[in-house]
């Protein structure tokens, strides 16, 4: 034990074991550097699947869409799902920054770097299923040669501005909260390289009162417009389906059911991706039981809106007494579909319950592996909203049965490792911790006297009490 | 207004120590810039910084996204007027989803020029402050006097006295 004087010994009741302001940076950089073996394997495999990815769709530029399944629809599914991963990091980054929750600024990087990925993977999909992906400046609002306008009044182009908005606004987020830690990154590496890189990118950062004063706002009116924008994001992804007249599809519920779906499988992703780089890093000090007991309650709050929903639809369904309707409903839980929708029920709105149980929320295999089977629900939930709708719609004589091909098998693969690709480059590249967001929930180093606003803040603290149970202890 | 190009750095390893130097130098008549490692109100306070105008870009830049959206989906239709789906040409309720996501591009993208523009970021040419220490994104708070040559000593002692650790001083 060193010998510290009293007055700096202040913790912060949410990361107990972070000693100082420096020690943010040092375990922050500590990310950046030396890659083991396993994260060379790792990104070695998540390229290997985009050089699938990549095979795949010149198979669809040189022979044509024909070896795309039935209606695009893993195409279609594997575009919401991305689309709502990457609600999460939004809420977590801006939502819970407006409700200055104490627990987000640990994790929101993670989150807020998912978010931008996510995104940038669903935005591949529209590409790549519009078969010739150089006309993609089509869905861009310009008149065509004969001076027509793209329709405003069609969902799909709603869509395109939602989801380049948001990718815009998010990377934008992203992007100007990283400039302080990039900043920091540049004054404490070593390497040459990286300093010159990490100096351009940091903007000429150097943390003085005018660039926080402008700053600070700045950050919080982008988390003021991110917010509603998340929101509005797959409400309109939502209406793609929503407002067309397909049975299973034309319900009011699909908004609100769309963005608490899309919020439980970012939590879940947010998880997944936690979990691994919280046991390799050691990261035990910033990703401390309370978050994860946060995040296990946003889960499980999540998935009971998202049960809710599906029993709502089940129940309209038989109310409205809509023939199809009713039909295609009893269709997804006993039809040639029934796996998919009842894996999706499963998954979604039974097995996230187990995290009502505190051993099984506090328990972080538990909870990484029930966040795997959310994700793998989620997906399912979009692949039940598409595929058995549109095979059991109005006529008979149209019922089809979707046959996943191989480019269809490539193109979902190879989303996840690109995705990967781009979080795990990241990871090494960027500062993965928000070393000055962190500092934000840290006492500040005082000599003297605690100041007025540490009394308030330990005030607020009293009613965040850590859970106890939590085993492990790390080896720092 | 430019700030003297001269002064004394002082660094500072605790905050309250850092707000001491502010009071005391601000009192003394000296412009500073301070670094902090992170945003911390005590030393907006002690500065007496007053709120970011950001927000006017953002108001603006939100508004105008709306007019934006509006003018875009209304003229676009009526240029070349097509019934699609039996909605009307001018479909507000339609054209909602086009006006808000404007609204929140154009305010984002604007709050971020006013960040840029009022903050000096990115920092080209000299900076507001010619010293500067690599610890203040570490851990280290820093109060630039931006003061004139006569006047180091005063500086140096008011810094030392508040409980700096390290006063640099400006030998250009």
């Amino acid at each position: 034990m060193s010998v510290v004087e009293p007055s700096t010994v202040t913790r912060s009741a949410f990361h107990p074991d972070v000693e100082s302001y420096e020690q943010v940076n040092r375990d922050a950089m500590r990310l950046l550097t030396r890659p083991g073996k396993g994260y060379v394997a790792l990104l070695a495999m998540s390229v290997a699947l985009v050089g699938l990815l990549v095979f795949a769709e010149l198979h669809n530029i040189i022979y044509g869409l024909g070896m795309v399944g039935d209606n695009w629809a893993v195409m279609i599914t594997t575009f919401v799902f991305w689309v709502g991963i990457g609600h999460a990091g939004t809420l977590i980054s801006a939502i819970l920054y407006l409700f200055r929750a104490p627990w987000r600024q640990a994790i929101y990087r993670f989150a807020e770097a998912m978010t931008v990925f996510a995104v940038l993977t669903a935005a591949l999909f529209p590409l790549l299923h519009i078969g010739r992906p150089w006309f993609f400046y089509w869905l861009l609002p310009l008149p065509s040669q004969r001076g027509i306008w793209p329709n405003f009044r069609s969902p799909l182009l709603w869509d395109v501005f939602a989801v380049t908005t948001y990718l815009t606004v998010s990377s934008v987020f992203f992007y100007i909260g990283l400039i302080p830690d990039i900043a920091a990154a540049r004054d404490s590496t070593t390497d040459p390289m990286r300093k010159k890189v990490y100096g351009i990118l940091s903007l000429g950062w150097r943390g003085t009162d005018r660039e926080w004063r402008h700053f600070t706002r700045a950050y919080l009116f982008l988390a003021a417009l991110a917010t509603p924008l998340v929101l509005s994001v797959h409400s309109v992804v939502s209406w793609d389906f929503a407002v067309s007249i397909v049975p299973g599809w034309h319900t009011t519920i699909f908004a609100p059911y769309f963005v608490a779906g899309a919020i439980l499988s970012g939590v879940a992703m947010v998880v997944t991706l936690m979990v691994p780089v919280h046991k390799i890093f050691r990261l035990g000090a910033y990703f401390t039981p309370v978050h994860y007991d946060r995040l296990a309650k946003l889960l499980l709050l999540t998935s009971l809106i998202v049960g809710y929903a599906y029993g709502m639809e089940y129940f309209m369904a038989y109310y409205s007494g809509e023939l199809y309707e009713r039909d295609v409903f009893w269709d997804r839980v006993t039809g040639d579909y029934w796996w998919a929708g009842w894996s999706m029920i499963t998954f979604n709105a039974i097995v996230p319950q187990l995290l009502w149980i505190k051993k099984i929320r506090q328990n972080l295999n538990a909870f990484f592996i029930i966040s795997v089977f959310v994700n793998i629900g989620m997906w399912y939930e979009r692949f039940v909203i598409i595929v058995p709708s549109l095979s059991h719609s109005y006529e008979p004589w149209k019922f089809w049965n979707m046959h996943m091909t191989w480019v269809d098998a490539s193109l979902l693969l190879g989303s996840f490792g690109w995705f990967f690709m781009w979080f795990l480059l990241f990871l090494r590249y960027l500062p993965g911790l928000s070393m000055a967001e962190i500092k934000e929930v840290l006492p500040p180093p005082m000599k003297h006297h605690a100041p007025e606003q540490l009394a308030h803040d330990e005030a607020e603290m009293v009613a965040e009490t850590l859970p106890t149970g939590y085993k492990e202890r790390e080896v720092r | 207004m430019s700030k003297l190009r001269t002064g004394v750095l002082g660094v500072f390893p605790h905050l309250d120590t850092a707000t001491a130097a502010i009071r005391r130098l601000r009192k003394e008549g000296f412009e500073l810039t301070v670094y902090s490692p992170t945003p911390r109100h005590e030393v907006e306070e002690a500065l007496g910084t007053k709120e970011s105008p950001v927000r006017i870009f953002t108001l603006v830049g939100a508004f105008t996204g709306t007019a934006a959206g509006t003018a875009l989906a209304t003229w676009a239709s009526i240029e070349w007027p097509l019934v699609v789906g039996g909605k009307s040409i001018i479909a507000l309720p339609a054209f909602s989803v086009i006006m808000f996501e404007l609204t929140i591009l154009l305010g984002a993208l604007s709050t971020v020029a006013g960040l840029f523009i009022l903050g000096r970021i990115p920092h080209l040419g000299p900076a507001e402050a010619p010293m500067y220490h690599p610890s203040f994104t570490a851990g280290n708070f820093g109060v630039f006097a931006h003061a004139p040559r006569d006047r180091y000593g005063d500086v140096q002692r008011i810094m030392s006295e508040s409980g700096s650790e390290e006063v640099l001083v400006d030998q250009r």
